[in-house]
């Protein structure tokens, strides 16, 4: 019994930091049509910024630790927004050419952390509090599993208040929708693009403050990891839905879990889901049909 | 009717065509139309399919350029203008088919348009509330069209009458001086025809010029001040209903044939 707590509960710590990526590929590829394979660097770069305040302030305070993952977004953030107003946006509509710039510049950025904080895991500290274990049903839960989870929850209840409620949440909507139309109807959606972008962009970074916090390390190659499983999260949920990628993400990281701790085998069942749902939902759970 | 006299007359067109042709390859699509909208009034484009009603209705548009001709907007001259220029320039238009976001509810469809024209707000995070302006003007114009009641409901469970509904009433939020309204009769119910005709009466009373093309002959009849015969990509007549039905070309060239 306290097995299976253990297991559900650090999946949906998992489940939550592939949210935290899936939610702006999710949205970037709804409103656009972008495929961002560079989304893992917003990640990795947040996480190094995190990582720097937490080093140079003081690891083990609750205020560091909450500046940490401020700036982590706050990087995240900018990374993203930069990326789409001076890569993304003179390729709209080119989507080889998008490919080709985003894996670029993945490649790219992962080289330059390299150089800039080496390649080797820098292992990291925290409040002692996220370092110690709370009971559920007797089983010992890792606390940052709960950050993780609250984050993420967080987030997804930000983004869709931001998507329902706001002006621009609005626009983004309509333009998931039929992007023609809105442009029709004299709207800038360009600004739209780049707002999207750097939402994504804090979601990711403040994902990669936490993922370092759930690894323990952080390293140039964590962005690259989660935006794997992201892309199957998304994939999975339904390209462009926000709920989708929640409900998905979830569900793929409680399953590999479970598949890793009683066979070993956490990666294939992910990839075997993915294609039973290609298969049988070719959409994705939540998404629309073509 | 109001009376337009080129030159004496003191107010300008809100729409005048002048020696409108489309030459697409050796076809001749639409040959030499004239005709000019006075302010406030409404207009009705008939004629049989392939008559180059929907044509007229793209080159004033828009959407095509003529080769012919020119397009002129309460007397300014849109003719090189491209769709975009003109519908700042006050001219709004409906398709013939639905184009409402289907996922968005019967509101944040019209505000959508009503706050773009109102003019963007500089905060990001600004939220729109039942009280602003773009969700005041959004819900009048919802409350012209009839659709008031309706509000929360998604745009894609509406009846197709109701979808042309909402079209016109996002097309009102966009303050449009002159409205193009194409086939909006087209995939309604006749059950719904009565209210939809209602709706454009209203548009017209409201003392908006509109100019709209239908194959529902008693619809167009019972509503416009003038009418175009539209016939082989000629104008064939343009008068009052009245005289038009009268009219010995019209009845052989067209009504003879169809009626």
């Amino acid at each position: 019994m306290s097995t299976i707590v253990l297991l559900l509960i650090t999946g949906l710590g998992l489940g939550a930091l592939y949210f935290l990526v899936a939610s702006g590929l999710s949205l970037i590829y709804g409103l656009m049509g972008v495929l961002n394979f560079a989304h893992g660097s917003f990640l990795t770069l947040g996480a190094f910024a995190g990582w720097e305040v937490a080093r140079r302030l003081g690891a083990d305070s609750w205020g560091i630790f909450g500046l940490a993952l401020v700036v982590g977004a706050a990087v995240g953030a900018a990374f993203a927004a930069l990326t789409e107003l001076l890569l993304v946006r003179r390729l709209y509509e080119r989507h080889i050419e998008q490919v080709l710039v985003t894996v670029g510049l993945a490649l790219a950025t992962v080289a330059l952390f390299e150089g800039t904080w080496g390649s080797d895991p820098e292992f990291i500290e925290g409040p002692a509090w996220l370092r110690s274990t709370t009971d559920v049903a007797g089983a010992p839960i890792p606390n940052d599993r709960f950050l993780a989870i609250g984050a993420a929850v967080l987030v997804l209840v930000g983004i869709v208040l931001f998507l329902r409620y706001t002006r621009f949440g609005l626009i983004i909507r309509a333009g998931v929708e039929n992007r023609a139309m809105v442009t029709a109807l004299g709207i800038d959606v360009r600004k739209a693009f780049t707002l999207v972008f750097a939402v994504g962009g804090a979601a990711a970074g403040l994902g990669g403050v936490l993922a370092s916090q759930y690894f323990g390390y952080v390293s140039p190659h964590l962005g690259a990891h989660l935006l794997i499983f992201a892309f199957i999260v998304t994939v999975i949920g339904g390209l462009g839905s926000l709920t989708g990628a929640a409900v998905a993400a979830v569900l793929v990281a409680v399953l590999q879990q479970f598949a890793n701790y009683y066979w070993g085998v956490g990666d294939l069942v992910v990839v075997l889901l993915l294609a039973l749902v290609l298969l049988v939902r070719p959409s994705g759970l939540l998404g629309r049909s073509a | 009717m109001p009376q337009h006299q080129p030159g004496t007359d003191p107010f300008v067109p809100a729409l005048a065509v002048r020696g409108l042709g489309l030459q697409i390859g050796g076809a001749q699509i639409l040959h030499d139309v004239t005709l000019e909208v006075a302010p406030g009034e409404m207009i009705g484009v008939i004629g049989p399919n392939g008559a180059g009603k929907t044509t007229l209705f793209n080159l004033v548009s828009g959407v095509l350029r003529p080769t012919a001709g020119t397009v002129r907007l309460a007397g300014r001259d849109v003719t090189g203008d491209p769709v975009a220029r003109r519908a700042r320039a006050g001219l709004g238009r409906t398709f013939q088919t639905s184009s409402v976001f289907p996922r968005l509810d019967v509101l944040e469809n019209v505000r959508l348009a009503a706050q773009t024209h109102l003019g963007r707000s500089l905060s990001v995070l600004a939220f729109p509330h039942r009280g602003d302006a773009a969700t005041r003007r959004a819900v009048e114009h919802l409350a012209e069209v009839g659709l008031a009641h309706r509000l929360d409901v998604a745009a894609g469970d509406l009846s197709h009458g109701d979808k042309r509904k909402l079209e016109i009433a996002v097309l009102l939020a966009t303050d449009p001086s002159v409205i193009l309204l194409d086939e909006p009769m087209a995939g309604v119910s006749s059950s719904d025809v009565p209210g939809l005709s209602e709706v454009i009466r209203r548009l017209h009373r409201s003392g908006r010029t509109v100019l709209m093309v239908e194959h529902h002959m008693d619809v167009v009849l019972g509503l416009v001040d003038r009418v175009a015969v539209m016939h082989h990509g000629e104008l064939l007549a343009y008068d009052t209903p009245e005289a038009v039905m009268a009219d010995p070309t019209v009845q052989s060239a067209y009504l003879g044939d169809v009626a």
